[in-house]
């Protein structure tokens, strides 16, 4: 990717295309261009054939520390309601490829939703998390209080929405927010070995099965048997099921080419 | 930059000097905050490899001012605002943290000599489990570390019993590593300190971070943790540094990096 961004930096290493916040002397404080720069990159790591798997983190001592207040701080209802800088957001749920967050230091208010948006997150062990939102005066505002929900229930979100409490990485792994814990120091080269690991999966049946998992997190269990059976039926369609299953008869490793 | 501790760095070593010597160093919300930062300080400071606490004056520190304490106070409150947030800090730090327990440590000063990673005890000094004198319980993390430093008997027994042990006693205990004279105090205090101080921090560091981690581990999960320690130290310029001088049949020369 040769587009240049103000607030972000992309790279590219084998089939893993990285998306870093770049604000460290601000934390990495999110504003309206950050996330327009981020959907941009993960928009474009998507349509591109050669990256399978997405990675987002931040530079510098933190994932990030919020959103940009400054930026908001005089705004009215009526200018938010023009400015509807959430859509941005929507775009970020409809990326298809795997995304791996791997946070560390600080993923506070609207850092901890950017966060949220990741299908797996791996974080440092002194990494917190928080919804201060409630000590502005305000609220979570892009998808805060309903992916939060989804994720750990009623009682715990409530909990954390309402006081602001920051979140350590042991509960937030024991509330199932993240998928692992590493030392700080290896956090990266970790979330690479699995992301490296994830690039030899089969994409499409990947791609799929993000598809149907999402499916089920606000779908009945009606509706979302029916679409992983139809998901299921079309990865029949693809060469990679017939490479898969003629490699598991002949006791060999599969090459998967996402066809 | 503080007014109730001394802080000064030198050859890499960041000293903390709790200054009330006429109150035997007793705690106050300032006390405790400013130790605090002073850790904080150290943590951050890149040239600082070690830490030294200490008191001014004959005592280590008497623990909490009693002065200060009245009909209206919250206990628990007091912990959670004063003394908690000093010894997150002090948990946090990943250098060595050496108490140099010049005199009596008592109370919450004692709880502050347990937090540490070394104690070094000059002939003056002595340990006293004060609380249960004035019917309270030991605070401040004091009953967390003493049974892991020397096991869960001797720990009650002192908790419970409340006399005083001396500086020969801690040693026989395992509680202190060594106790110096009192003409030698200074010299060896910073000697030892120096020491620890070009010594491998990072593999210091990890150390520290993997023998607190083992209280409280599962044992596979520990072994995953060995292996990540182990990596992030084969990383360091001092395992470079310590395999080549092996190899060269020379003293290394270790940067904390």
């Amino acid at each position: 990717m040769n587009k240049s961004f103000e607030f972000i930096e992309t790279t590219t290493q084998g089939a893993i295309g990285t998306i870093e916040l770049n604000r460290p002397k601000v934390l990495n404080a999110l504003n309206t261009k950050m996330i327009t720069e981020i959907v941009q990159a993960m928009e474009g790591f998507d349509r591109d054939d050669s990256i399978r798997v997405i990675v987002l983190s931040g530079k510098g001592r933190a994932f990030a520390a919020g959103a940009d207040i400054d930026e908001m701080a005089n705004a009215s209802a009526m200018d938010l309601e023009l400015l509807n800088q959430f859509v941005d957001w929507d775009r970020l749920a409809l990326i298809k490829k795997p995304i791996i967050g791997a946070v560390h230091g600080f993923a506070l208010g609207g850092a901890f939703e950017l966060a949220l948006c990741c299908d797996l997150l791996f974080a440092a062990e002194n990494t917190e998390f928080g919804f201060p939102e409630v000590n502005l005066g305000v609220m979570p505002g892009a998808g805060g209080t309903q992916r939060l929900t989804k994720l750990v229930g009623k009682t715990k979100a409530m909990e954390w929405l309402f006081t602001g409490k920051r979140i350590t990485a042991k509960d937030a792994l024991h509330y199932g927010i993240i998928n692992q814990i590493f030392s700080k120091e290896l956090l990266f080269e970790e979330t690479y070995k699995f992301a490296e690991q994830l690039t030899k999966q089969a994409p499409l049946s990947i791609r799929l099965i993000k598809e149907s998992v999402l499916k089920a997190i606000d779908h009945s269990i009606y509706e979302g048997m029916q679409f992983e059976r139809k998901n299921f039926y079309l990865l029949f369609s693809s060469e990679d099921q017939k490479e898969g299953m003629k490699a598991f008869i002949e006791k060999r490793q599969p090459h998967f080419k996402g066809k | 930059m503080f007014e109730t501790v001394l802080y000064e760095v030198r050859n890499t070593v960041a000293y903390i000097t709790l200054n009330r010597p006429d109150k035997l160093n007793a705690f106050t919300e300032q006390l405790n905050k400013e130790v605090q930062l002073a850790i904080k300080n150290a943590s951050r400071d890149e040239s600082v490899r070690a830490l030294v606490i200490t008191g001014e004056g004959r005592a280590f520190c008497s623990g909490e001012d009693l002065a200060g304490v009245n009909d209206e106070m919250d206990h628990g409150e007091v912990l959670r605002k004063r003394y908690n947030p000093m010894l997150m800090e002090l948990d946090k730090c990943e250098k060595p943290i050496i108490a140099a327990v010049n005199g009596v440590a008592a109370g919450a000063g004692m709880s502050l000599a347990l937090a540490c990673d070394f104690r070094l005890a000059s002939e003056k000094a002595s340990f006293v489990e004060a609380f249960i004198h004035v019917g309270l319980v030991p605070d401040a993390g004091n009953l967390y570390h003493l049974p892991r430093l020397i096991g869960h008997a001797k720990a009650l027994e002192l908790a419970v019993l409340g006399e005083k042990v001396t500086a020969a006693e801690a040693k026989d205990l395992g509680l202190v590593t060594k106790v110096i004279s009192v003409d030698a105090w200074s010299e060896e205090v910073s000697q030892f300190a120096e020491r620890l101080a070009t010594m491998p921090t990072k593999a210091i560091g990890l150390i520290k971070r993997n023998l607190k981690a083992s209280w409280h581990s599962e044992f596979e999960d520990f072994l995953e943790r060995d292996a990540q320690g182990q990596r992030i130290a084969g990383l360091t310029d001092d395992h470079k540094e310590g395999v080549r001088a092996f190899m060269e049949k020379r003293r290394p020369v270790f940067t904390g990096k």
